[in-house]
């Protein structure tokens, strides 16, 4: 009760003026890392300032309608998919128990690991023509090619099947937490008020976790719009993949920015719906009381229908592609594991590693200054950094190819009427321009870990601290790295498995010569060499298991009443 | 079988450790009654368990004259007719106060649940808030909407888990009171469950105390109070101590301070050991007294002090003081006993 007391007696924080700026030289040094970053987004949509209508003519009379057409269809397809696989085996394993429950409570989050780029690989392997499935099936029947039916995989459909299948674990993630904090009070008391198991979640279990999921189902949008890896490879005309056609294809980068604008447009109008959403049904929950989960046992047949239904997005968007890598990959390792394979996977571990480094240097500068100094500038400065997330890397790979070639062209041409020197290609085509890049679209991984982190020390703790006469550089050192740690370790590993499975950025900005796993396993793939692809694609997976177990293990420690 | 609520023998476990043990009692028609004791001692469970989300292994539930569960049949939570209030209340955080109360409203036509609505909005004073949503709303308030939602159906029985325990404790005993009111006036059947004595002394026309998953006594708050049958309960409801004696007469027990008498008389066994029960209201200050105490400790409850006196002998007494009588602490004061009937239980030695 005195706790309570004391607590109302503060002012409360949110009622709290802002100030609105004030100059500090950390400060200074913020408004410089933001601009730096802002440069991407600038370009893109300084680029509408200068209309090339006549690539625009081209592009509406053949494929835009199509990039918007199927960009819409695949956002449909796969929202619809991904809410179906995530929001019913989230409500069926927080609520009742059935053979495995409990593992596939994490091993549902599995997929996360798979970039959408590989499991299509893998799936057009196995489901292809000439793949042991169709070949099977004709030599059966006796058919030939063409004589039957076969559902193909290099479509549309095919798209939508396996960006849902590796994206609904976003919604599951949120969809879960957000069940599993519900107090169960309240789904209790709408079963004392006469709703059965299945009026309670549509009642009252699902409208309540309404907000988390649109939150996961935006994560997911955004993912599919950017997906490039899947959409190229199965030959479906959207964004991503009209945004490299027009400039490698139709040689205008310019027109290429353009197209960017109008995705990120597409990008902006949903993380408009999303937030207006959330502001909407942001429920406080009236319940702080949370006896543990009562789960209720499905009696044997019940349970394995239960199991079925739980399983089936995983072994389809895990088990079956990696069972069909590791298989592929026992017939090639021998020749791929060589002095190429081991110089792909150091490129990839090296930028990997510069990122996550800078990245996390970065995202503690951020945090802090604005921890220390709360103007309502420096709020907007990180958040609008963070925003790049939201970015798709095509369109950021363009954002900064154009104005470092600008850059470079400039300087060479100075250099070379001024004193005849070259100075060639200064910075585009280097790895400095590819890390900007990763940095531009994965610093909000670390930022958000970090603020998180940084929110939980309390400023309270800080003047405990002093109090007991402690200096700053004691007080972080004693008070803010050991509550850190885990979360800065964790803010690394989500940029580094990030970078490991970027493709498309890599792919325009990566300099010549210098290849990654992800890219080459692209490149494999579309040579149809997919057996090849294998083993890089594994080693990808594998890292993206990394995040998986963090996140699965961040949920469970944070998880109110239930062991 | 009368009772509009009756439990059992009720045995429960969970996980192999005993809850409760062979539970009895029953609650009539438009009785209110409430289920007193430390944390921990099975209350909240008994009260799951006439809900519906426990399972006992033995004994039996009956609501209104329905068998609702025995250790082989359990009618499903839903199917029981209860309305339960949970002890923070557990509104629904996405649905204003008028949803909120019409939730479990079934098969009624929009006319009988806005009448219902009415009714209830009526009986608990919620008629400026019908459109708010929860998080708006005080302590209190939500408690009402609360309570709105569980009597909507018209439920055979009411349960309440720790009422109030999410209040200020300010407005406890007052809302208590008020809450009695309701409940009367809507001749529910209610059972509480709650660790304050208070809470249940304004509430409640039955009390049932329980310790250790059993229930010890089942009576009438003032029974409870001058009337303890154990000296668990004793010990649990009101101050006191006990002072060891011998019994001399029906009427009289001799002790260290000398001959404690009655107006009533007792029932124990001359010349048997026992333990007197002292209250603090049975020990009077009285300035003309022979008999003496030290103050050892003093609490301040505005119109009274709570004493806390010593004897010569070392023996700790406490006394109910009007509060004008303010002695400082190390002062002898003289005190006198005024008791009306003896509590009187086997002494433990």
């Amino acid at each position: 009760m005195l706790a309570t007391r004391v607590v109302q007696a503060l002012p409360n924080a949110e009622n709290v003026k802002r100030r609105l700026f004030k100059i500090t030289s950390w400060n200074t040094v913020l408004v410089g890392i933001s601009l730096l970053f802002s440069i991407p987004l600038a370009v893109v949509f300084g680029s509408l300032f200068f209309p090339e209508y006549e690539v625009w003519a081209h592009l509406r009379a053949t494929v835009l309608t199509d990039y918007i057409g199927n960009s819409l269809a695949l956002l449909v397809g796969v929202g619809f998919f991904s809410l179906l696989l995530g929001v019913i085996p989230a409500w069926m394993v927080t609520m009742y128990r059935f053979p495995l429950s409990r593992q596939l409570e994490w091993a549902l989050l599995l997929p996360m690991s798979m970039p959408a780029y590989i499991i299509a690989y893998s799936y057009t392997g196995a489901l292809d023509v000439a793949g042991p499935l169709q070949t099977m099936l004709r030599e059966f029947t006796g058919w030939q090619y063409r004589d039957y039916w076969f559902p193909e995989v290099r479509s549309l459909g095919g798209a939508i099947a396996m960006l849902s299948l590796v994206l609904y674990p976003y919604i599951y993630l949120l969809a879960r937490a957000a069940f599993i904090e519900q107090s169960v009070c309240v789904l209790e008391v709408s079963r004392t008020l006469g709703c059965n198991a299945f009026s309670a979640f549509r009642r009252v279990g699902l409208p309540l976790a309404r907000p988390a999921i649109m939150v996961g189902l935006s994560l997911v949008v955004m993912e599919t719009l950017a997906d490039y890896g899947t959409v190229q490879y199965f030959g479906v005309s959207a964004f991503t993949t009209g945004i490299f056609r027009t400039w490698f294809g139709l040689g205008n980068s310019l027109a290429a920015a353009q197209l960017s604008a109008l995705l990120l447009a597409f990008v902006a109008v949903f993380l408009y719906l999303e937030k207006r959403s959330r502001k909407q049904a942001r429920y406080h929950h009236t319940s702080n009381r949370y006896s543990s989960l009562m789960q209720q046992r499905l009696t044997s047949g019940r349970g394995y229908i239960a199991l079925i239904i739980c399983a089936s997005p995983l072994i389809f968007g895990f088990i079956i592609p990696v069972s069909l890598l590791i298989n592929w990959a026992l017939d090639t390792y021998a020749e791929v594991l060589g002095k190429d394979f081991y110089l792909l996977l150091f490129h990839s571990l090296l930028l990997a590693f510069i990122t996550s480094i800078l990245a996390l240097a970065l995202a503690l500068f951020m945090a802090y200054s604005n921890r220390n100094n709360q103007s309502l500038l420096n709020r907007m400065l990180v958040r609008f950094v963070s925003m790049g997330y939201a970015i798709p890397g095509t369109v950021i790979a363009v954002g900064v190819l154009i104005p470092f070639a600008w850059f470079d062209n400039s300087l060479d041409n100075f250099l070379m009427e001024n004193l005849s020197v070259s100075s060639g290609l200064l910075i585009s085509g280097t790895v400095f321009t590819l890390v900007f890049a990763y940095l531009v679209r994965f610093l909000a991984v670390s930022i958000n870990t970090v603020e998180a982190a940084l929110g939980k020390i309390k400023p309270v703790m800080d003047e405990v601290a002093k109090t007991t006469g402690m200096a700053a550089g004691t007080i972080v050192k004693r008070i803010h790295v050991p509550m850190m740690r885990g979360s800065l370790l964790t803010a690394l590993l989500l940029v580094f498995v990030d970078v490991l499975k970027e493709l498309p950025a890599t792919l325009i900005l990566r300099p010549f010569n210098f290849n990654t796993l992800a890219v080459r396993t692209y490149e494999l793939a579309n040579e149809e060499l997919l057996a090849d692809a294998a083993v890089p694609a594994l080693a990808i997976v594998i890292a993206g298991i990394i995040p998986v177990i963090i996140i699965s293990n961040s949920i469970s420690r944070s998880r109110p009443g239930h062991e | 079988m009368n009772n509009a609520i009756e439990i059992k023998d009720i045995s429960l476990s969970i996980e192999g450790r005993s809850i409760l043990e062979d539970v009895s009692f029953g609650v009539n028609e438009t009785g209110i009654a409430c289920l007193l004791g430390p944390s921990g001692c099975g209350k909240t469970t008994l009260l799951r368990c006439i809900a519906g989300f426990e399972r006992q292994y033995k004994g039996e539930v009956w609501i209104k004259g329905v068998r609702v569960s025995n250790p082989t049949h359990h009618l499903p939570v839903e199917q029981r007719h209860i309305g339960m209030v949970f002890q923070d209340y557990a509104l629904f955080p996405h649905m204003c106060v008028k949803d909120n109360i019409v939730f479990g409203l079934k098969n009624l036509n929009a006319k009988m649940v806005a009448q219902r609505l009415d009714e209830l909005v009526m009986l608990l004073s919620l008629e400026k808030h019908i459109n708010k949503y929860p998080h708006s709303l005080s302590g209190g308030q939500q408690q009402r909407v609360a309570l709105a939602r569980a009597m909507a159906p018209r439920p055979g029985v009411l349960l309440l888990d720790e009422p109030f325990a999410s209040l200020d404790i300010e407005l406890r005993e007052q809302i208590a009171r008020e809450l009695r009111q309701i409940l009367k006036h809507d001749g529910i059947t209610t059972i509480m469950v709650s660790h304050n004595q208070l809470e249940a002394f304004a509430m409640a026309d039955m009390i049932g105390v329980m310790n250790d998953g059993q229930l010890l006594q089942w009576d009438t708050p003032f029974n409870l109070y001058h009337e303890p049958q154990t000296a668990v309960v004793a010990d649990f409801i009101g101050e006191g101590v006990f002072i060891s004696g011998e019994v001399i007469t029906d009427t009289e027990v001799k002790t260290e301070i000398g001959i404690i008498q009655s107006a009533a008389t007792h029932e124990a066994e001359v010349g048997k050991r026992v333990r007197v029960l002292i209250r603090p209201d049975d020990i009077l200050h009285d300035d003309d007294s022979s008999m003496t105490a030290r103050v050892t400790d003093k609490a301040f409850r505005g119109a009274e002090f709570l004493y806390t006196l010593e004897l010569d002998s070392g023996l700790r007494l406490m006394s109910l003081v009007p509060s004008h009588h303010d002695h400082p602490i190390n002062e002898p004061i003289g005190i006198r006993l005024e008791i009306d009937h003896l509590v009187l239980f086997p002494d433990i030695k």
